[in-house]
């Protein structure tokens, strides 16, 4: 029939894509394209939808005693709250470098980690830390402070 | 025939064979005898599926022990190490933050055996970096990425990278402070693509680093999710992957024909000894090349016997098992005498001071002291890929297979080790004496910091060089030379710097006894 009248071919000299070869190809891309999306879709398991975190608000009752410009740090919690004559204000002690717990020290804070230093405002004063310690939200009622860790504030903020 | 005898001769049988099953069960097993013949010992290597992907024969370059230092099977040795005593380890650790400690413990303290086993898979988990680094350092220095191993050299990367990721991930498993803040600092590097968009601005709608560091904590806090991760990629997801590539990396090394060997090798050789090496064809040897014809590629040596090649049982499998030996010699020794250190159970609210990464990660984290996202994602992603890159920068044919490359690469080296460990002296020197951009400008924006800090300025000053070798000697292997060797001293004199010189708050300090105590 037809295809005896065609020159006999070899495999190094192909024809040109016969019909059937392309209905099976396109569907060879079909599956491995649904294969493709399923494992994407699939891979989205590792990243968690709800994250078990505990609750960053805590309550914690200042020391009469303490003297202004002091950083009084709840057992457990990485924040720094003081009392001045302007109000009550709290700084995150967790370095903005890596994430390590910053120490306060005479000047400020300092990082066991990288050696970053911080004055007691929060603003760096020596790298590699890219920015300022961040202010914490602070409510108080009836001489209990509460700390918000999750809500930062405009440094200077502070709550009479 | 009578019943009785036909009973009595079936029972004779069996008792015969049972006799001789003992031997049968031998003879079924080694099915080649004992390997005296060069038939036999061939046998002996493709009748075993453990030693068959090595080649029957062996060529008597790659048994010169300058050719490959043994530092491969040292690698592979430590690795099995590590999977034997880290098996062992499973029956009693368990990867929760209330228990991981407490079980490391017990493994240190009760379990029997345990302190052995866990210091034997700690100083081997060493070894293996050690023997990683310094056979890439010979696969290199050799020349061995040249064509036709680009792709293994490629393998090998995938190797280090997979290594380097299997000790970090095991550093973490006790739970201890060094554990807690290792894992704190190393996925806040994840996050630290942050210092690049918060300074641009585009956190919010773009932020891989914070993804990084949800897919590796699975929370955003340091805690049992992140713990079972790490576990997760330790015992199962890095050793799979590991085994998998060393797979593909010792298939290669059979298919791109053995180590690489210079040109003339043969003609080298003939000068030494002849040993045990004899014509193989004693006959001309009469292969057609039909098949040759329709393969595409390389295909098997046609018309030439294979000279020069022994058996390789013995010679390659005795060498093979004797540095084998050699390093579970030393894994058992380092174990006896120091153990694998435990600090205190971690405490989330206060660091380890100093909190040091593992001795591997030290240059690092010295780099990460000046630009987190610099020193821990963009200058280790720019050595990575400039590895990758040589054997595509280097085509050169000349020296493949000698040690640098031949006559004028020692002397090349020499000057690049000059280099590579003056700059990274010279520029720390100058950042401990008289600190660096934020301390002059507070207020400079971090992208400058990001860009232009000691780390950074190391890497353009070593690319410089490179660059300069290339034009100096008229060859893109100069430059690779220069560059290699400038990054394995710079990797060494940071590493040094942050084990011995680096004391708490990260300050340089001459000597661990002047640390301050608190
Ligand atoms: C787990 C890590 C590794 C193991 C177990 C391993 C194992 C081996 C072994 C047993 C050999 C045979 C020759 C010898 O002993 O030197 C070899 C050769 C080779 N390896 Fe690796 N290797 C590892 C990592 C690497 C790395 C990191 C690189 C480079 C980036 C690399 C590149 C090569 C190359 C190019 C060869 C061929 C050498 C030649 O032909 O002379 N390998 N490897
Ligand atoms: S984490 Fe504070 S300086 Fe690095």
């Amino acid at each position: 029939m037809t295809l005896q009248s065609k020159a006999p071919r070899s495999r190094l000299d192909p024809e040109p894509m016969a019909r059937r070869d392309w209905l099976g190809l396109s569907s060879l891309w079909t599956m491995g394209a649904a294969l493709m999306f399923g494992v994407v879709g699939m891979l989205r398991l590792p990243k968690a939808a709800v994250l078990a975190s505990p609750s960053k608000k805590f309550k914690v009752a200042l020391p009469e005693t303490l003297p202004a410009g002091e950083a009084f740090v709840p057992p457990g919690r990485a924040v720094a709250v003081y009392r001045d004559a302007e109000g009550i204000f709290a700084v995150s002690t967790i370095c903005t470098h890596l994430g390590c717990v910053v120490k306060a020290n005479a000047e400020g804070f300092e990082c066991p980690c990288h050696g970053s230093r911080f004055h007691a405002d929060g603003t760096v004063s020596r790298g590699p830390a890219p920015r300022a310690l961040p202010w914490l939200k602070v409510q108080v009622s009836g001489g209990v402070v509460m700390v918000d860790e999750g809500t930062t504030v405009p440094s200077g903020t502070k709550v009479a | 025939m009578n019943p009785a005898s036909t009973q009595n001769n079936a029972l004779r049988e069996f008792v015969d064979n049972l006799k001789s099953a003992p031997r049968r069960m031998y003879e079924t097993a080694f099915r080649g005898g004992a390997p005296t013949t060069d038939r036999s010992r061939s046998t002996f290597v493709f009748g075993n599926v453990f030693l068959h992907l090595h080649a029957v024969r062996t060529h008597r370059w790659s048994l010169k022990w300058t050719t490959t230092v043994g530092l491969g099977i040292m690698s592979l040795s430590a690795f099995l190490i590590t999977l034997v005593t880290g098996v062992l380890l499973m029956f009693y650790y368990k990867p929760s933050p209330e228990a991981a400690y407490a079980s490391i413990k017990d493994i240190h303290f009760v379990v029997p055996t345990g302190r052995l086993i866990r210091n034997l898979h700690r100083w081997a988990a060493n070894l293996m970096v050690v023997a990683v680094i310094l056979h890439m350092a010979r696969a290199f220095y050799t020349g061995a990425y040249r064509p036709p191993r680009e792709y293994n050299w490629l393998i090998g990367i995938g190797l280090l990278v997979t290594t380097l990721g299997l000790s970090f991930t095991g550093y973490l498993l006790p739970w201890d402070q060094l554990a807690y803040w290792a894992i704190t600092i190393g996925a806040n590097i994840a996050q630290s693509p942050r210092e690049v968009t918060d300074a641009l601005g585009i956190t919010e709608y773009f932020d891989p680093g914070g993804l990084q560091r949800l897919l590796l904590l699975g929370s955003d806090t340091v805690g049992a999710e992140a713990l079972i991760r790490f576990y997760l990629l330790h015992v199962m997801i890095l050793p799979l992957a590991l085994a998998a590539l060393m797979g593909v990396h010792f298939w290669r090394i059979r298919k791109d024909g053995g180590m690489v060997r210079p040109a003339d090798a043969d003609e080298r050789l003939s000068k030494m000894k002849q040993g045990e090496t004899y014509p193989v064809f004693t006959e001309a040897p009469n292969k057609t090349y039909q098949l040759a014809a329709v393969v595409r590629g390389k295909t098997a040596v046609v018309g030439r016997g294979p000279e020069n090649t022994v058996p390789s049982m013995p010679h390659l499998f005795y060498a093979e098992l004797g540095v084998m030996m050699l390093t579970l010699l030393a894994c058992v020794a380092l174990s006896m005498v120091s153990d694998a250190p435990l600090k205190e159970l971690a405490n989330p609210s206060v660091p380890e001071n100093p909190a040091k990464a593992p001795w591997y990660f030290l240059g690092l984290q010295e780099m990460v002291s000046f630009s987190a996202f610099m020193g821990g994602i963009g200058i280790p992603a720019i050595v990575l890929a400039g590895l990758a890159l040589i054997p595509y920068l280097d085509r050169e044919k000349e020296g493949t297979g000698e040690w640098f490359g031949g006559p004028g690469g020692w002397r090349l080296v020499k000057l690049s080790m000059l280099i590579g460990f003056g700059a990274p002296l010279a520029i720390e020197s100058f950042a401990i004496r008289f600190g660096w951009l934020r301390e002059w400008f507070p207020k400079i924006p971090q992208l400058i910091v990001t860009a232009i800090n000691p780390a950074t300025i190391l890497t353009a000053v070593y690319a410089l060089y490179s660059i300069w070798c290339i034009r100096r000697y008229g060859s893109a292997r100069s430059g690779a030379l220069g560059l290699f060797t400038c990054f394995l001293c710079g990797f060494l004199l940071l590493t040094i710097i942050g084990t011995y010189f680096r004391g708490p708050n990260w300050v340089f300090y001459w000597s661990p006894s002047e640390w301050p105590k608190h």
